[in-house]
């Protein structure tokens, strides 16, 4: 003999991006808070050091914030044009940026005047930044040159002038205090060592370097330029690991999360994105209302901040861990009670007769069990399932239609209840997997609640909501449609020419023959 | 033994159990009509235990005898009446009424009569139960011809008439009235219901109980509701209440032995218990499967069955707890999935109850397990629109099944194709894949190509939609470490023709090309780049079976169309090969040779064909193989391939050719007799009643059988000695005590009795040196000589024997003498 079945609540295979552990741990932030400067923000700088406050770069100005704070917490503003890539030293005390009028300037963080100024470059500096050692300075400028500073006497050690364009981007290895990249618009990243008169390395990136990156561990290099992110192998000589083209922009900043397990790169087509660095795939992607310029990640992954080309300042913190504890214990129950009969052990030639399982009901199963329609369909549009877990809602008014008894169980309600059934079917009618049995309940609801349209001021606009939701849904529908002639003509005109391109290729073997008969 | 010329159709299951009441033997057995059959079941272990076979037609009562609880009567639509010994099943008697019997009733103070309802001649649909005086001359055919009408105009039901306490008097309903006859004072009362028509249906009678110990009467309606009526000595205060609870027909009312509860069934097949005819007290024992059609009573009131309109029979222990379940093949409203053979126990697949796919065991004639696919309560109400499984393949090994339900709907039908696995450790199936609307209209076929060598990720299952695409499903490795399964189903190809419905699908045997076809024309498809190959077509009539050839005729496509044409196409030279002018209904190919089955339908009775593809000329016909319409057929394999004397019936050697018929009956072909068939299975039982058959019952089966054999053949000596020695032990033994002398003188005389002749044994020790030495001089002697040599010697002892009779040898009353001399004096001490 069959037990009771319960109502089967169809699960839906949840389309579009999966959660994984990366998804789940980039979304753990809160909404983003905005800053607007003066200009477009090219550099943003974290201090390696707690607090860890972030210098950022626009237009004529630095300011320093710090870690909650919205306004500024420091400016320097000594530059008569434009200020470029204002970035700290490792014991975040000292600060460095170059300028549109081809000077380096040098900062104490609780200072405000500058402390050197390195003049020597004719065009203006892009990138500047310190050598590991902390005494020394590279920098690169329009006038292709990159140079090497003292920062003690403030003289020019080196001058290395390889590029052929612009060099945009640097950065010094953490490894190694003699050596420092540099990638220019001619297309190259080129390594110097500050031992030699000249470059130790030239990778060829292929498209203008906006930005490049080396592995804390000095082995890898990262280049970012045009739509492409290459990531090279220096100790292999320069070797290209792989090419990603995630972007459909130009790349134009690049940056490691703390574990080093993690790349983002952020581009002028407002994404940024976050590869792995073992498998170098995407993992995660977000978007910024505008191009982005600038980015960076503070230590521990506790802020993003990303600075786009219309001045804003865009930051975001992480959310504080939840806390399981919080969870309330239930209550154990006594000792007597919980030891009961499970200290017991069954000898061998005991017969153990097990209770049989009892099955718990969900209440709206016990209800229709037996058979009790109307009260079952009440049981579903209780609060938590109705808001929480709308399928087993429909996934109720379908049995009731399979059983035939759903008119019945609609009708003989009274205004509240009408109003609450035609607000789940307007909100939920347009959801592709409930729209079949809720287009049949709306139905019916017109149906029987017909003769009463008028009386009430609350049902009434009910029912025009969800009409308004029917017509809408109904347009959305139409307009899919056309896109879908559309795109069926572009395959249809897709396919022909695969055809003519066949075609094409005999009458060029034709033309070919011909030719040759000419020539004979 | 003489080898038998013609195929016989054997029905062997699926027969309707429910045309009579069950009846309870004594000694706890069940006893109930089933068909042309009277079958004896198990109470204890739901066995079937004999059938009982003698009536040409539906068997329409079963009673077991009042005065001898052993015996029972069985009435038929053939117009006679059985009485059968159940123990044995042997037939003791046959009255012959002659006309229609349409019910049975016995009764214990009616002394040898009995009581059937029969057509009233001249008139159409009215009957008269006429009460049959069963003669008690010998012989086994007896004309029984004393018929005296007792009541007029009773409904043709057996439910519709009943019998009240003791006999006194006997009710019966038809439509709207009741009438009571009393038999002592010939009075006969009539009341009625006043008609009333509601939306559940009329207040029509539909079936009658009477009381067991008090006068009243339980009457079923066709609205739901139970009345109980009393008082109906006199025509005008009677008196009736009314319990409702049905809200359909109660299809039938059965009292309890002390009458205290009253038993009710209906379409809702929930089996309700009346406390003291009260509508407050009930209990209920709900979702019995399918629609109730009986309900009867063991006479101790122990048990209580309900035979359903399924053929199921459900056992019930009196304090209404389901106890257990005889199913044999459960029939379903429909059979849409037709008949599917398991590959992994060869049994037979099809619909089962709603919802459900039955296993079904050809060998036991039992259901294995009902598997669960649309897994949701079915509600047993007219009307009612509730999704079924239509559609059922298995892949080659039987570990991927594919089933499509549906539920039918005005607007947009309700599809759901579901794909199950079957899992070693619980040995059952497992869901693995649903496709909610794998296509837009319904699925008209659907296979699995079948590849035993190739690896798992070959499988291939195809659908063909009346939204005139097939589709293409394949498994695929879900990437995902998280996700539960590693595998699951998805579409890989869509496939179209011109707009057309796809009706049929099939792979070749190789699985290198997919048949499929659209309404008129066969498209051929290679299965690795779903390219069209060819397309075939013979006008006209749209396209209802394909099939490929099998072994040496794989190079055939063999398709039947609607306008009554079976054509062969050669897939090498694709052209039509021949064709004929057949109206094929069902086209199966044996899995195992080359042999085609067609069934064909015409002017009323079915024919079978059986053919080879790469001959025009059918192997094998059979007309008429039965009057029903042949729905559908399967081949199943043998375990071992079978011996056919005749060439004719070669094809039935590897497989066996099932059929099913519009009546769900379930037939098979057979050459054996029927006797032979019969025999060793009744033998068994009547030996081992309900021992359950181990392997060393079998081993010891054979060696008593051997061991008979070797009697028969080679101890007619033994046996004819005996015969012999029996008269003094025969007198010995039925001499009254008294008579008979003191036990001193009598037991030299038996104790020689007992005695073997020595002479006579070494006479034929004799005969056997001679044998011996004579086969010393020949060759080593082979078989069939032995035995006539055997026989030589019997024949030589049998001579002897003679001889002995007259007189003994010296050598033994020389031994005869020293017995007599012995002193037996000790035996008298006893």
């Amino acid at each position: 003999m069959a037990t009771y079945k319960p109502v089967v609540v169809q699960a839906f295979p949840k389309l579009g991006e999966r959660i994984t552990k990366d998804t789940a741990y980039w979304r753990g932030y809160k909404t983003p808070v905005q800053i607007k400067e003066f200009g477009a923000i090219n550099k943003i700088d974290f201090s390696p050091v707690p607090p860890y406050n972030y210098a950022v770069t626009a237009s004529s100005r630095i300011h320093i914030y710090g870690r909650y704070s919205q306004e500024p917490i420091k400016t320097f503003s000594r530059f008569k044009d434009a200020a470029y890539c204002a970035t700290y030293r490792d014991d975040g005390n000292l600060l460095v940026a170059g300028s549109e009028e081809g000077s380096i300037h040098l900062f104490d963080v609780s200072g405000r005047a500058p402390l050197r100024q390195f003049d020597g470059h004719t065009k203006p500096v892009h990138v500047v930044g310190f050598l590991s050692d902390k005494y020394r300075v590279f920098s690169g400028g329009d006038d292709y040159s990159s140079n090497l500073w003292d920062i003690a006497s403030a003289t020019e050690i080196a001058s290395y002038s390889e590029h052929t364009d612009y060099v945009r981007c640097g950065c010094a290895s953490k490894v190694n205090a003699d050596v420092f990249i540099t990638g220019s618009y001619d297309h190259t990243v080129k390594l110097f060592d500050a031992r030699t008169k000249s470059s130790v390395m030239t990778i060829e990136h292929g498209q203008p370097v906006e930005s490049v990156l080396l592995f804390p561990s000095g082995g890898l290099l990262v280049s970012a330029g045009g739509r492409y992110v290459k990531v090279w192998d220096v100790l292999k000589g320069g070797q290209l690991l792989v090419s990603l083209k995630n972007h459909h922009k130009t790349v134009t900043c690049l940056c490691l999360n703390s574990s080093g397990q993690r790349l983002l790169s952020g581009s002028l087509d407002r994404h940024v994105k976050i590869y792995s660095t073992t498998s170098y795939k995407v993992v995660h992607s977000f978007n910024y209302a505008t191009s982005i310029l600038s980015l960076a990640l503070s230590p521990e992954d506790e802020t993003i901040v990303v600075g786009m080309t219309n001045g804003v300042l865009s930051v975001k913190h992480k959310k504080p861990e939840e806390r399981k504890e919080k969870s309330q214990k239930k209550r154990q129950p006594a000792y007597r009670t919980y030891v009961k009969g499970r200290t017991y052990m069954p000898k061998q030639e005991d017969f153990c007769v097990s209770k049989p399982v009892k099955r718990v009901l969900r209440k709206y199963d016990k209800l229709l069990k037996s058979f009790q329609s109307s009260k079952a369909l009440d049981a579903v549009l209780e609060p938590p399932i109705r808001l929480y877990t709308p399928e087993v809602t429909v996934a109720v008014m379908q049995e009731l239609h399979r059983r035939g008894t759903l008119r019945s169980a609609l009708a003989g309600r009274d205004e509240k209840q009408i109003n609450l059934l035609l607000t789940f079917v307007a909100r939920r009618v347009i959801e592709p997997r409930f729209t079949p049995v809720l287009v049949t309940v709306a139905d019916m609801i017109t149906d029987i609640y017909q003769p009463v349209v008028g009386q009430s001021a609350i049902v009434d606009r009910q029912f025009l909501r969800l009409q308004e939701a029917i017509g809408k849904e109904i347009d959305y529908q139409e307009e899919l449609l056309e896109v879908l002639g559309m795109m069926d003509t572009l395959f249809a005109t897709f396919t022909e020419k695969r055809a003519t391109y066949l075609e094409e290729n005999k009458s060029n073997g034709l033309t070919e023959t011909i030719e040759t008969n000419m020539n004979n | 033994m003489v080898a038998p010329a013609t195929l016989r159709v054997v029905r062997c299951g699926g027969s309707t159990l429910h045309g009579a009441r069950a009846v309870f033997s004594a000694d706890s057995y069940l006893l109930c009509a089933a068909g042309d059959f009277v079958k004896m079941y198990s109470v204890a272990t739901e066995e079937t235990l004999r059938v009982m076979g003698g009536h040409a037609d539906l068997v329409t009562g079963v009673q077991l005898n009042p005065h001898n609880h052993m015996q029972l009567y069985s009435s038929s639509l053939d117009g006679s009446i059985k009485l059968w010994d159940f123990m044995d099943g042997i037939p003791i008697k046959t009255f012959t009424v002659g006309s229609k019997l349409l019910a049975l009733y016995a009764l214990a103070s009616s002394e040898d009569s009995v009581f059937v309802v029969i057509p009233k001649s001249g008139e159409r649909d009215t009957f008269q139960l006429v009460s049959v005086k069963l003669t008690k001359a010998a012989g086994q055919d007896l004309e029984a011809k004393e018929l005296s009408v007792v009541l007029d105009g009773v409904d043709a039901s057996p439910k519709r008439l009943a019998f009240g306490r003791e006999g006194e008097y006997v009710a019966s309903v038809k439509e709207v009235n009741l009438q009571v006859f009393f038999f002592k004072r010939k009075q006969l009362n009539r009341f009625s219901v006043s008609a009333i028509k509601t939306k559940s249906g009329n207040n029509h009678f539909t079936c009658i109980a009477c009381h067991p110990t008090e006068d009243c009467i339980a009457t079923g309606h066709a609205d739901g509701k139970i009345r109980l009526w009393r008082n109906f000595y006199h025509k005008k205060d009677y008196t009736f209440s009314t319990l409702h609870w049905h809200h359909d027909t109660v299809m039938d009312l059965a009292f309890s032995m002390e009458g205290t509860s009253l038993l009710s069934g209906g379409v809702e097949s929930v089996l309700v218990l009346w406390h003291n005819e009260s509508d407050c007290q009930k209990d209920f024992l709900p979702r019995l499967g399918s629609a109730i059609e009986y309900i009867s009573m063991s006479s101790d009131g122990a048990l209580c069955c309900t035979l359903h309109t399924d053929n199921r029979i459900t056992i019930i222990n009196s304090n209404l707890r389901f106890s257990k379940s005889i199913q044999g093949l459960i029939k379903s409203t429909d059979v849409k999935t037709g008949l599917v053979v398991d590959p992994r126990t060869k049994a037979l697949v099809l619909n089962g109850e709603p919802g459900h796919l039955q296993f079904y065991c050809l060998q036991s004639d039992q259901q294995l397990f009902s598997l669960d696919i649309v897994q949701r309560q079915y509600i047993h109400q007219a009307g009612l629109n509730q999704a079924d499984l239509v559609k059922v393949a298995f892949s080659a090994q039987g570990k991927w099944l594919a089933t499509v339900e549906e539920r039918e709907e005005v607007t947009d039908p309700e599809l759901q194709l579901k794909l199950w696995f079957f899992d070693e450790e619980t040995q059952s199936f497992k869901l693995n894949t649903r496709i909610n609307m794998p296509h837009e209209d319904h699925i008209t076929d659907m296979c699995f190509r079948e590849m035993d060598e190739l690896e798992d990720d070959s499988l291939i299952l195809v659908t063909a939609g009346r939204d005139c695409v097939f589709k293409v499903w394949v498994m695929v490795e879900d990437t995902d470490p998280e996700a539960q399964q590693s595998v699951s189903w998805s579409c890989d190809f869509v496939g179209s023709y011109h707009n057309y419905q796809a009706t049929n699908c099939c792979f070749s045997e190789d699985g290198s090309l997919l048949a499929v076809s659209f309404e008129e024309t066969v498209t051929v498809w290679d299965s690795v780049t779903w390219d069209l190959k060819c397309t075939f077509c013979h006008p006209p009539g749209k396209i209802r079976n394909i099939c490929f050839g099998r072994l040496t005729c794989s190079k055939y496509l063999i398709g039947a169309t609607d306008y009554g044409f079976l054509c062969c196409w050669n897939l090498l030279s694709c052209a039509l090969e021949w064709s004929a002018h057949l109206n094929v209904l069902v086209l199966q190919p044996d899995p195992l040779s080359e042999h085609i089955a067609a069934v064909s339908w015409l002017s009323k009775e079915s024919s079978l064909f059986v053919f080879k593809p790469n001959e025009p000329r059918p192997i094998y016909i059979q007309r008429n193989l039965c009057k029903e319409k042949i729905q559908l057929a399967a081949f199943v394999p043998r375990d071992e391939p079978e011996t056919i004397g005749s060439e004719k019936y070669h094809w039935l050697r590897r497989s066996q050719l099932f059929f099913l018929t519009d009546t769900q009956e379930l037939m098979t072909l057979s050459t054996k007799s029927l006797e032979e068939r019969l025999t060793p299975s009744s033998k068994q039982l009547a030996v081992e009643e309900s021992l359950p058959v181990t392997p060393f019952s079998l081993l010891l089966g054979k060696h008593r059988r051997q061991q008979s054999h070797e009697d028969i053949d080679l101890g007619k000596l033994v046996h004819n000695k005996h015969k012999q020695d029996s008269p003094a032990v025969k007198e010995l033994l039925h001499t009254p005590a008294h008579v008979l002398p003191s036990a001193s003188f009598l037991c030299p005389i038996f104790i020689n009795s007992l005695l073997i002749s020595k002479e006579n044994k070494s006479a034929e020790e004799v005969a056997d040196e001679v044998e011996m030495e004579s086969e010393k001089t020949e060759d080593d002697s082979d078989e069939e000589r032995g035995v006539t040599e055997m026989e030589q010697e019997d024949t030589s002892a049998m001579e002897l024997l003679g001889e002995m009779t007259c007189k003994l040898s010296k050598s033994q009353e020389k031994e005869l003498r020293k017995i007599r001399k012995m002193d037996y004096s000790w035996i008298s001490a006893f």
